[in-house]
């Protein structure tokens, strides 16, 4: 069954959509990871203009987060305090990587960057999660204790930073500085690369700060609701490019997915968590490391730019 | 096809009452002047019909008639990029622009191009996917991009927005024609002008064109709109319906 999207101006089948949309809605839901860096490139796969899908996904992505949001706050495992730091210091980061967006579209090298981001970001987080997984799981394996998260009175230098504030849900005791900087740095990746950056968020929390990964993805869920909302509403109002009919699929789709791996996150341990989200990563950077090195099999694209559109 | 019929006959008696004293005068009507986008659309076909009227008074022709229908659509910019090597990876370098160029291109002939007219004719009178789209009876200054010229053509025949069918126009009679228009799923609204040409031995005998547009209606028409006209409304209203199926979600999953 075909439906025409009226902004992305083609027609797809409605199935395909849902089951995309509910596959990456389980992987969402079970890592606490926006999705829209694996729903990006499957929409612009199939055929949708790269803008229209950037745009939709921000509202898809939003729309799923308010589920795992809901869910992990009723379980009391979200940490509000800690939301709000990572907020502010995201909505900055935007700023800058939406200012840093425009000037290389306008130089024109905007691909390249993207695609030389995705490979290196994804690449190097996925290949260091792997390997401390695997290493985490041999360990395990030789009946040796797992590395204690934290050691009572000890913690990594930046944490002891002036203006320290207590996260009592996160069981954290850390300056404030660090964890700005950090949600400012994503923010910017985030904004240039069209994605929430979730899969940057909860492992930098689980091991730049070792806050309990079921409190990390909840906090992650908040603070992708909100600025993807925002994005949302900004691609809408300054490329008019948010196809509502597309959205409304991905979000019926993705939220039951969601749920489902909420669930599933369950029952998921900590070292199979990270050797799964690591390898999913992983796998996103080669996909596109592949492009950027094998010849192509058609040199040439051909683009309507942005803006010529209407 | 009572509205069609009556429209044939209706640019019939128009094009009759303004022929030019010639030996032949074409007269073409399309099925329809407008194509529809609802929520169903997966693309839509059009019929070109045509009569050549031939002066009783003038002497049969040797040659037979060829007829030669083009469709362009609206105009965009496009961009062509060609990858090449930069050390180990492979990058879009160097890009060319082509302003005004139509997103959709159809051509249409009794039978092959070549048979009809000589190329340096093709050329001249803007024949065929490569020639439809050259400045008129200007000089042709694209000739050292004519890889990134054909490179459009092949990508865009790949999408179906440009087809060239050499068996696409039928002679029902020596003189009456038709030639079926397809209008893919993915092809942009707008205007779409056809152009009808009507040959005998490589030369232009007549030439009539005619217009349709594609255009969306009820609701597709309206979020269109909607995304245009109020971006901030229309954005508040997608997190809006966003957030709202994400809370519905937990109401209909609940079960801890």
């Amino acid at each position: 069954m075909q439906i025409y999207l009226p902004i992305a101006e083609l027609p797809i089948s409605i199935f395909l959509v849902l089951g995309l949309s509910g596959a990456v809605g389980f992987i969402s839901g079970l890592f606490g990871v926006g999705g829209g860096f694996l729903l990006t490139p499957l929409l612009i796969f199939l055929d949708i203009p790269p803008a229209v899908a950037v745009a939709t996904v921000a509202a898809q992505v939003a729309g799923s987060s308010m589920t795992g949001v809901l869910t992990y706050w009723r379980r009391n495992a979200l940490d509000f305090k800690l939301g709000g730091i990572l907020v502010t210091g995201g909505i900055f980061g935007t700023i800058m990587g939406v200012l840093f967006f425009n000037s290389m579209r306008r130089l024109g090298q905007l691909e390249l960057v993207i695609t030389l981001a995705y490979v290196t970001l994804f690449t190097c987080i996925g290949g260091l999660m792997l390997f401390d997984a695997v290493r985490a799981a041999l360990r395990d394996r030789r009946g040796k204790p797992a590395r204690r998260l934290r050691e009572a009175g000890s913690h990594p230098p930046w944490m002891g930073l002036p203006l320290r504030m207590r996260f009592p849900r996160s069981q954290l005791y850390a300056s404030v500085i660090p964890i700005a900087g950090l949600a400012i740095v994503i923010g910017f990746i985030g904004a240039v690369l069209g994605v929430g950056g979730g899969f940057m968020l909860v492992p930098a929390l689980i091991y730049f700060f070792r806050i309990p990964p079921a409190v990390v993805v909840g906090t992650s869920l908040f603070q992708i609701l909100v600025t993807m909302s925002g994005a949302t509403v900004l691609h809408a109002v300054t490329n008019q490019s948010v196809d509502i009919i597309l959205a409304m699929l991905l979000l019926v789709g993705g939220v039951i997915g969601a749920q489902f791996g909420g669930r599933a996150a369950r029952n998921l341990n900590v070292s199979s968590f990270r050797l799964l989200l690591a390898l999913l990563i992983l796998s996103v950077g080669l996909r596109f490391a592949v492009e950027l090195f094998l010849p192509p099999s058609e040199p040439y694209s051909v683009v309507v730019p942005e803006g010529a559109q209407r | 096809m009572r509205r069609t019929a009556l429209a044939l006959a209706a640019t019939c008696l128009v094009a009759l009452a303004t022929l030019p004293a010639k030996a032949e005068a074409l007269i073409a009507a399309l099925s329809t002047h407008r194509i529809a986008i609802a929520s169903n659309f997966t693309g839509d076909q059009l019929a070109v019909f045509g009569l050549v009227e031939r002066d009783g008074r003038s002497v049969a022709r040797a040659d037979p008639y060829d007829i030669v229908v083009t469709v362009r659509g609206p105009q965009r910019m496009l961009i062509v990029r060609e990858k090449e090597r930069v050390g180990p990876i492979w990058i879009n370098r160097t890009q060319r622009r082509f302003p005004d160029r139509s997103i959709y291109l159809s051509v249409a002939t009794n039978r092959p191009i070549a048979e009809i007219l000589s190329e340096e004719a093709a050329r001249r009178d803007r024949i065929g996917l490569a020639n439809a789209q050259r400045p008129q009876g200007g000089f042709d200054f694209e000739f050292d991009i004519a890889r990134f010229r054909e490179a459009l053509i092949r990508t865009l025949e790949g999408k179906q927005l440009y087809r060239l069918d050499e068996r696409g126009v039928t002679f029902l009679s020596p003189a009456l024609f038709s030639s079926q228009i397809r209008i893919p799923a993915i092809s942009p609204t707008g205007p779409y002008e056809v152009e009808v040409l009507l040959y005998a031995g490589g030369s232009i005998l007549a030439r009539q064109t005619t217009n349709f547009e594609v255009v969306k209606t009820g609701a597709e028409q309206r979020m269109t709109s909607a995304a245009h006209d109020r971006p901030l409304l229309y954005g508040l209203a997608t997190v809006a319906v966003a957030l709202l199926l994400g809370w519905l979600a937990t109401v209909i999953f609940r079960r801890d």
